[in-house]
């Protein structure tokens, strides 16, 4: 066998090889570039004007203005305040609406108020943070009905 | 729960078995040229062996796809056709080194040893089988987080094992392999998938204490000292085994492990900080203390120190295969000592050149990517732990395994995955890729409205559509 014929047979392998990574990759690109998929399938899937799906769900909660939040376990499930043009304070102090008989919540944790015509949940600095669904609360977000509270061990669920 | 809401993806759920179907077919016909070149180039002709060669690798890897077809058709359509070519890689290069080591019986006038490629084969035959076993009877990953304290006792046993007497053996200066009915096996690979469900059931219920006790330090959150107890049984135990097993490579993996999995369930750097400090005191107090961890680091910072040491003969025939390789046949990795085992990267490396070996490191590295890309899609925190831990595990081996051949840190016994001689590794290999797939099925399956929990509620979403 001449020396040239091994090199590209040397060549023509190092080349197969890579061909198999480049078609793996071209496979899962959607992972490097965003999720990007073809249009037959976006088209039947995600609604048409939303060529970058949005990573929160807003079409999920229901609409209308929440009323109440209760928390929903631990020895003082039930316990709650309805949600009326008063801010709602949470924590374990004891000027706090809803006190908390929990070691991870702040003395002042979170706050609901209402505010352009929407309740909203705001983090008072609190030592262990506050969820949101999941999310941490660095900043006022909108609170909806369905939505559920974490502070500390503690959830609140807000409802009608 | 934070993990579970804030990595929302956009999957669209699509089965993609046609593209796994084409990958595979590259990647059996990769397989297949890598032994026909290697035929062509050590005996001059195309192997007769090349049809069943051919024939079992491409069977296998069918069968597998099929399962897949029939029972988790929205599983990942990468992992599957990377780990056959993996494994088919490997079942040539041990092919290569077979015929290089009989040349060399020959010319010593000695009788070859038996061919290791059949074995690998068999082996390979047997992984698909347990392959197939998970995929068939594991219809729900979750199902598995009953067995947390069952998977973690299991895990205990099997790492014990080789410690009893008459049933382990000293191979190589460690004791890690157990002795059954004239066969050898590594009881450690399986330890490992044990270790991953049990860290996993065990962090989902313990993470939320894990988490939010504590206190702040040099902006740092460190965990309170009464929970420091599961890092140090971790460490305990990987220390353990290193102390009695003698084994290196399956004690950091098992630490490395742990703490992976504590940092990404608590999201808290602490943890990581503690667990390196931890692993530095028990490396150095085993530097200090044991002669063949001071051999091993000895060989590291001087490889060259001990004549046709394998870590010397390893790069030496890295550097001779340069940038392109020699090409598959015509290098020399049969000198090198476990050339189709633990250093079966640097016989890579000297055929393939370094253009080969990333693209081999590159094919671990996107079955590690899929791995966690099916954690982050997945929709509960038992599975995201379960994917990210096999994931890591595969990380870890491939970090540590290519580390040592190239020199970066010392040279630990950890079986190259898919790729290295030993069946042990191999079918457990195949399990964890059995799982994995299993989790991606459950993460890119289209949502239905409410999470299913039972086969009873998905029978009854199913009546109701």
């Amino acid at each position: 066998m001449s020396e040239l014929t091994l090199t590209l047979i040397k060549l023509g392998f190092l080349a197969l090889l890579w061909m198999f990574v480049l078609a793996v990759l071209s496979v899962i690109r959607s992972d490097l570039f965003g999720a990007k998929v073809d249009s037959r399938a976006a088209a039947a899937v995600v609604p048409q004007n939303s060529r970058t799906p949005k990573p929160a769900r807003p079409t999920k909660k229901r609409k209308g203005l929440p009323g109440s939040v209760t928390i929903a376990d631990g020895p003082q499930a039930g316990v709650g305040a309805t949600l009326v043009d008063e801010p709602v304070i949470i924590g374990r102090g004891s000027d706090c609406q809803i006190r908390l008989d929990d070691d991870y919540s702040s003395t002042r944790h979170a706050r609901l108020f209402s505010s352009e015509g929407q309740w909203w949940v705001e983090d008072l600095g609190s030592t262990n943070g506050t969820y949101l669904d999941g999310q941490r609360v660095t900043r006022p977000v909108p609170a909806e009905i369905g939505g559920s509270v974490r502070i500390g061990r503690t959830t609140l669920n807000i409802a009608k | 729960m934070s993990i579970a809401s804030t990595s929302v993806i956009q999957i669209i759920p699509r089965t993609r078995r046609g593209v796994e179907l084409f990958l595979l077919i590259i990647a059996v016909g990769v397989s297949v040229a890598a032994y026909v070149n290697i035929g062509i180039t050590v005996q001059d002709k195309v192997p007769a062996s090349t049809g069943y060669y051919a024939a079992g690798i491409g069977l296998l890897a069918l069968i597998a796809h099929l399962a897949l077809r029939y029972r988790a058709p929205y599983a990942d359509p990468v992992l599957l056709p990377c780990a056959v070519l993996l494994n088919g890689l490997g079942v040539a290069m041990i092919h290569r080194i077979d015929l290089g080591l009989a040349s060399i019986a020959e010319a010593n006038g000695r009788t070859p040893k038996a061919p290791a490629a059949p074995q690998q084969i068999t082996w390979t035959a047997v992984g698909i089988v347990l392959f197939l076993v998970v995929i068939l009877l594991i219809r729900d990953h979750r199902r598995l987080q009953a067995l947390t304290y069952t998977a973690g006792l299991a895990g205990l046993v099997l790492l014990v094992l080789p410690l009893i007497p008459g049933l382990g053996v000293n191979l190589n200066g460690a004791r890690i392999w157990i002795r059954l009915a004239g066969m050898s096996f590594q009881p450690g690979e399986f330890a490992k998938v044990c270790l991953v469900i049990f860290f996993a059931g065990y962090l989902v219920v313990k993470r939320d204490v894990l988490t939010l006790a504590g206190h702040r330090f040099l902006g740092l959150d460190l965990p309170r000292a009464r929970d420091l107890g599961p890092i140090l049984i971790a460490w305990g135990v990987s220390l353990g085994v290193l102390v009695f097993e003698s084994d290196l490579g399956s004690s950091l993996l098992f630490f490395g492990l742990f703490l992976f999995l504590l940092y990404v369930s608590t999201e808290r750097a602490g943890w990581l900080i503690i667990g390196g400090l931890l692993f530095a005191a028990g490396a150095f107090f085993a530097y200090q203390t044991f002669g063949h961890v001071h051999k091993r680091i000895q060989d590291w910072l001087d490889p060259f120190s001990i004549d046709g040491g394998q870590v010397a003969t390893g790069l030496m025939g890295q550097a001779w295969g340069g940038v392109l390789g020699r090409g598959l046949g015509q290098g020399r990795p049969e000198i090198t000592l476990y050339g189709q085992s633990d250093m079966i990267i640097s016989s890579f490396a000297e055929e393939l050149g370094l253009t080969g070996l990333i693209a081999i490191i590159l094919v671990y590295t996107l079955i590690i990517e899929r791995g966690l890309r099916t954690a982050l899609g997945c929709r509960d925190i038992f599975g995201k732990l379960i994917a990210t831990g096999l994931a890591m595990s595969f990380a870890l081996q491939i970090f540590v395994i290519v580390g040592g051949v190239t020199g970066l840190i010392p040279l630990t016994g950890l079986a190259t995955p898919f790729m290295a001689l030993g069946g042990t590794s191999l079918v457990a290999n195949w399990a964890i890729i059995a799982l994995l797939l299993r989790i991606s099925d459950q993460a890119r399956r289209p949502q239905t409205p409410a999470a299913p929990v039972s086969d009873e509620t998905i029978a009854m979403a199913v009546q109701k559509q």
